[in-house]
């Protein structure tokens, strides 16, 4: 027998269940005890770059919304650094970059607004096309799924992404790709989550 | 100095897979596609930094934090403590820990709760805390209660409390229950059982702890939390831009 190694395991991941959103947004469980709810103000009012919004649904293997998802988002300023002491760069203040939302309860719907991220390094010096880190918890998920969003007026850019095109089933790929509209002059990304099934979003082991 | 690079890859052996039949819920919400590996990048190495300014002084206190003036929740009082740590047992200083619990009767301050034990008109149920520099936090509030749930007609979820854990990479970020030393309903409970690992379902069972007690006031439980550890940068392996 080899001495054993001393390293701690990490503890184990259990579901958030259903009632999430009494500590992550107690407003949403139907009432008010903290004087700051975090995660409602992605960008702060500062940053630069263009305001978009991102919406979808979170659709699960018999094809309904599912109805008490809570997601998280992190993602990096239009300049392309995060708001983090190794984030590659300033940002603006009160862009923290980081933000939830849960899904409606009666229509499923989720909904965020932020700032179109800016292209991020990768590794070995590629570039990585502008994304939104999304994770991704609720009933009935065992340990968060973490994944991506990217957007679909980035061709080129998603084209040279060294994620995207790691995946091996390119015919996967699309299900990280938000899909831009207008509405009225605002700029809106429709990204539905699906959980399982025909084109069951592609979820990462980071 | 070496600077903290990518984190160990997670054991995913350990945790709970995604499907789990016997917690039927997981069925249809599980992914049957197997998860793409990555390498870390920039954006899981890093995560969003919270400070005091963004909580409140008594939020880690659910005996009052929801009650009126002069009145606190009923229950058992209890104290929740431990401390945050990575896998190379280092210290994960000044990182969020929010927890949200059933109360002493097992019901949720929840608008989709409809258990029949009443409100606690003193308790909301919620909390949050900051690590101090050892890593360490603390919560007072009361032993939930257990409760029903219809996974099958005589299902009982065995008393817990829901904490949610950032570190200090998005990578990082977890979920997890806490269950209490001796109860008897953790080894019935199919969401326990996701874990593969007995030694899993040890870890998230708290501990009396009677050194933590406030004498004739609260008893207390220790609950340790390990996020992933980061690899130094040793060797070349570093991300570019880190």
């Amino acid at each position: 027998m080899a001495r054993k190694l001393d390293y701690l395991r990490e503890t184990p991941s259990q579901t958030a269940g259903p009632f999430v959103h009494i500590g992550l947004a107690p407003k949403a469980a139907g009432f008010d005890i903290f004087e700051r709810e975090l995660g409602e103000d992605i960008a702060g009012p500062n940053a630069a770059g263009e305001r978009i919004r991102v919406e979808g649904l979170v659709i699960d293997g018999t094809g309904s919304p599912v109805k008490d998802a809570l997601l998280e988002v992190w993602q990096a300023n239009a300049d392309g650094f995060y708001a983090h002491p190794d984030g590659g760069g300033p940002v603006e203040e009160r862009f923290r970059g980081w933000g939830r939302v849960i899904t409606d309860f009666d229509t499923g719907e989720w909904a965020f607004d932020t700032v179109k991220p800016g292209p991020t390094p990768g590794r070995n010096g590629a570039a990585q096309a502008p994304h939104l880190n999304l994770w991704i918890v609720a009933r009935g998920i065992n340990i968060g799924l973490s994944t991506r969003i990217y957007f679909s007026d980035e061709e080129a850019a998603n084209a040279a992404d060294p994620v995207l095109n790691g995946i091996e089933w390119a015919n996967r790929r699309p299900t990280l790709i938000a899909a831009r509209k207008m509405r009225g002059d605002a700029p809106v990304y429709r990204f539905d989550v699906r959980l399982q099934g025909e084109d069951e979003t592609v979820f990462f082991d980071i | 100095m070496k600077k903290d690079a990518e984190f160990y890859q997670r054991d995913r052996t350990w945790h709970p897979p995604a499907l789990t039949p016997d917690y039927k819920t997981s069925v249809a919400r599980s992914p049957r596609n197997a998860l793409i590996s990555l390498e870390n990048t920039v954006g899981d190495v890093t995560g969003p930094v919270f400070g005091h300014d963004d909580i409140g002084e008594g939020d880690n206190d659910l005996l009052h934090n929801f009650a009126a003036p002069g009145e606190s929740a009923i229950g058992e009082r209890i104290i929740l403590h431990g401390r945050v740590m990575d896998e190379n047992a280092r210290p994960v200083a000044g990182t969020l820990v929010e927890i949200w619990q059933a109360n002493a009767g097992g019901r949720y301050r929840h608008r989709k709760d409809a258990y029949f034990a009443p409100i606690d008109p003193n308790f909301g149920g919620c909390g949050r805390v900051i690590t101090d520099e050892d890593g360490y936090f603390y919560f007072r509030t009361v032993k939930p209660g257990a409760y029903p749930w219809r996974n099958t007609i005589n299902a009982w979820r065995p008393a817990h409390i829901h904490l949610s854990i950032f570190g200090t990479g998005f990578a990082q970020r977890l979920i997890t229950q806490c269950y209490f030393e001796g109860d008897p309903l953790i080894p019935r409970c199919p969401i326990v059982g996701s874990l593969p690992d007995p030694e899993a379902v040890e870890r998230l069972t708290a501990t009396l702890d009677m050194n933590a007690t406030i004498p004739l006031d609260s008893i207390a439980y220790r609950f340790d939390i390990v996020l992933r550890g980061r690899r130094s940068t040793l060797f070349e392996n570093r991300l570019e831009g880190n």
